[in-house]
């Protein structure tokens, strides 16, 4: 029982402090940002645009590309490579993953809706910050969606349970630890995303799945408010 | 028991409840899901008597059958030449829809329209596949010679155009700019340049503020106070030409 009082004071089930902001990148069809704690993630919709080689298109509905880049200065001391390495690669695929199933883009046959996601400053919790920023941005380029994307990491360090894993607790040596990025779409309670490093106990995963759906419709609601405080002045009438 | 949650005009986010129990309808923009109606998508509410719609307030354009729009010479081909209409697809202009003048084949197609030309044409068929095709016959339907384009959020059209084109119409009285509206978000202008800038300026402040009630009249005098002229409100048959 290492692991009495988690290292920035937050309580075992309270996530750091989320930002969440929609219209950032007025030149994107769609943007948004999602910042939890250090983690900023920018996200900007391009889309439906053609899609070039021909032989990606697909005759019954549009696609979609995710491309997530954590920029060269964003990581917690070294330096990051620029450029796409196999880690970044297998982000963006599981971020289209997350949000493929809430987007219906049958409207847009031989189409393709580009989400780049951005990261100037990252401090563990990445891919997750990631999906929620892209799903803002996807909503807001007035794509169909029958909801929103929420994700947040769950995990343990030794016998505690965590929501929201900064990098030192990720990192924390001696005791075991897992950490488990979960997207769940909130009004179904599905996940589109489970994924996990470390080990853990079936019991204590319920467990932390559990803690991860309500966490992620706490987050659902900050989205929603950001969404509609973009739009909220059409109201005035 | 049945539930209406939002009010006409509210703002809806993906997902979010708009009813509850059978009662209600859902329109385009929503779908029921079980008990529950649900938005599939962001947008304005609108309630018709049972039914509930959600209208966009973003997004990008999708071709239309009968929309009249401004598209730009992006290639020639053997038999006519490739539109671009700010959208994810391209359309079609064949020769026979471009001009009723005679074509020898093998003709310089360039002098009709080259690349990088405007054109105001109108979608005459789309396809499954969102194959557009667009002819230019029609009243007001010609390429473009002069001015310039900058582009609108799509969804915002009607309002810049207004009532039988009274905003539009307006625009044009106080500028003395000849302003074209597609509905594809582009907009061509040509006129004077202190003129053209402040048709422009009208245009995008429309855009911002479309969600008011009274715009016209704001309008009216925003662009009495820029010009420092009397405005006649416009009326007649403006058709977004």
């Amino acid at each position: 029982m290492v692991y009495k009082k988690r290292i920035d004071d937050r309580g075992f089930e309270e996530t750091r402090k989320i930002e969440a902001k929609v219209g950032v990148i007025p030149r994107a069809d769609g943007s948004a940002y999602f910042k939890i704690g250090d983690t900023w993630a920018y996200a900007a919709v391009y889309g439906p645009r053609n899609l070039y080689p021909r032989f990606l298109q697909n005759p019954k509905k549009g696609i979609l590309r995710c491309n997530y880049n954590m920029m060269p200065f964003s990581g917690s001391g070294e330096r990051v490579r620029p450029g796409g390495s196999r880690r970044s690669k297998e982000i963006s695929l599981v971020t289209e993953k997350a949000l493929i199933p809430v987007l219906n883009l049958d409207e847009y046959p031989n189409s393709v809706v580009d989400v780049f996601i951005e990261f100037p400053q990252t401090n563990a919790g990445s891919r997750c910050a990631g999906i929620c920023a892209a799903s803002m941005a996807l909503a807001d380029a007035g794509l169909e969606m029958k909801d929103l994307v929420a994700a947040i990491s769950v995990g343990r360090v030794d016998d505690k349970l965590l929501v929201d894993l900064d990098y030192a607790e990720e990192a924390y040596e001696d005791v075991p630890v897992a950490d488990i990025p979960v997207a769940v779409l909130p009004n179904s309670d599905k996940i589109s995303l489970l994924q996990m490093d470390g080990e853990i106990s079936k019991d204590e995963l319920k467990k932390l799945l559990e803690l991860a759906k309500k966490t992620c419709k706490d987050i659902y609601e900050i989205q929603k408010k950001a969404l509609k405080a973009k739009y909220v002045k059409e109201k005035v009438e | 028991m049945s539930k209406l949650l939002v009010e006409n005009k509210d703002i809806a986010v993906p997902g979010e409840v708009l009813a509850e129990g059978m009662d209600n309808l859902p329109g385009p923009g929503t779908y029921r899901d079980g008990e529950k109606i649900r938005a599939s998508g962001l947008g304005l509410v609108q309630i018709e008597g049972r039914a509930i719609k959600l209208i966009n307030l973003s997004g990008k354009y999708i071709p239309k059958n009968g929309d009249t729009i401004i598209g730009k010479v992006e290639d020639i081909t053997f038999s006519g030449w490739r539109i671009e209409t700010n959208s994810a697809y391209s359309a079609m202009l064949s020769m026979k829809d471009a001009t009723s003048d005679y074509i020898a084949r093998g003709a310089d197609l360039t002098q009709y329209y080259n690349l990088g030309d405007y054109v105001v044409c109108k979608i005459v068929n789309v396809t499954s596949q969102k194959l557009v095709d667009v002819s230019m016959k029609g009243p007001g339907l010609r390429g473009l010679k002069g001015g310039r384009v900058f582009s609108v959020n799509t969804h915002k059209v009607p309002r810049i155009i207004g009532k039988q084109g009274s905003m539009i119409g307006m625009i044009k009285n106080a500028t003395d700019c000849r302003i074209i509206v597609g509905q594809n978000g582009w907009v061509w202008i040509d006129g004077e340049p202190d003129k053209e800038l402040l048709a422009i300026k009208t245009i995008k402040k429309i855009e911002e503020e479309s969600h008011l009630s009274g715009l016209t009249e704001q309008i009216k005098s925003f662009l009495e106070k820029e010009t420092g002229k009397k405005i006649e409100e416009a009326r007649g048959n403006y058709n977004g030409l």
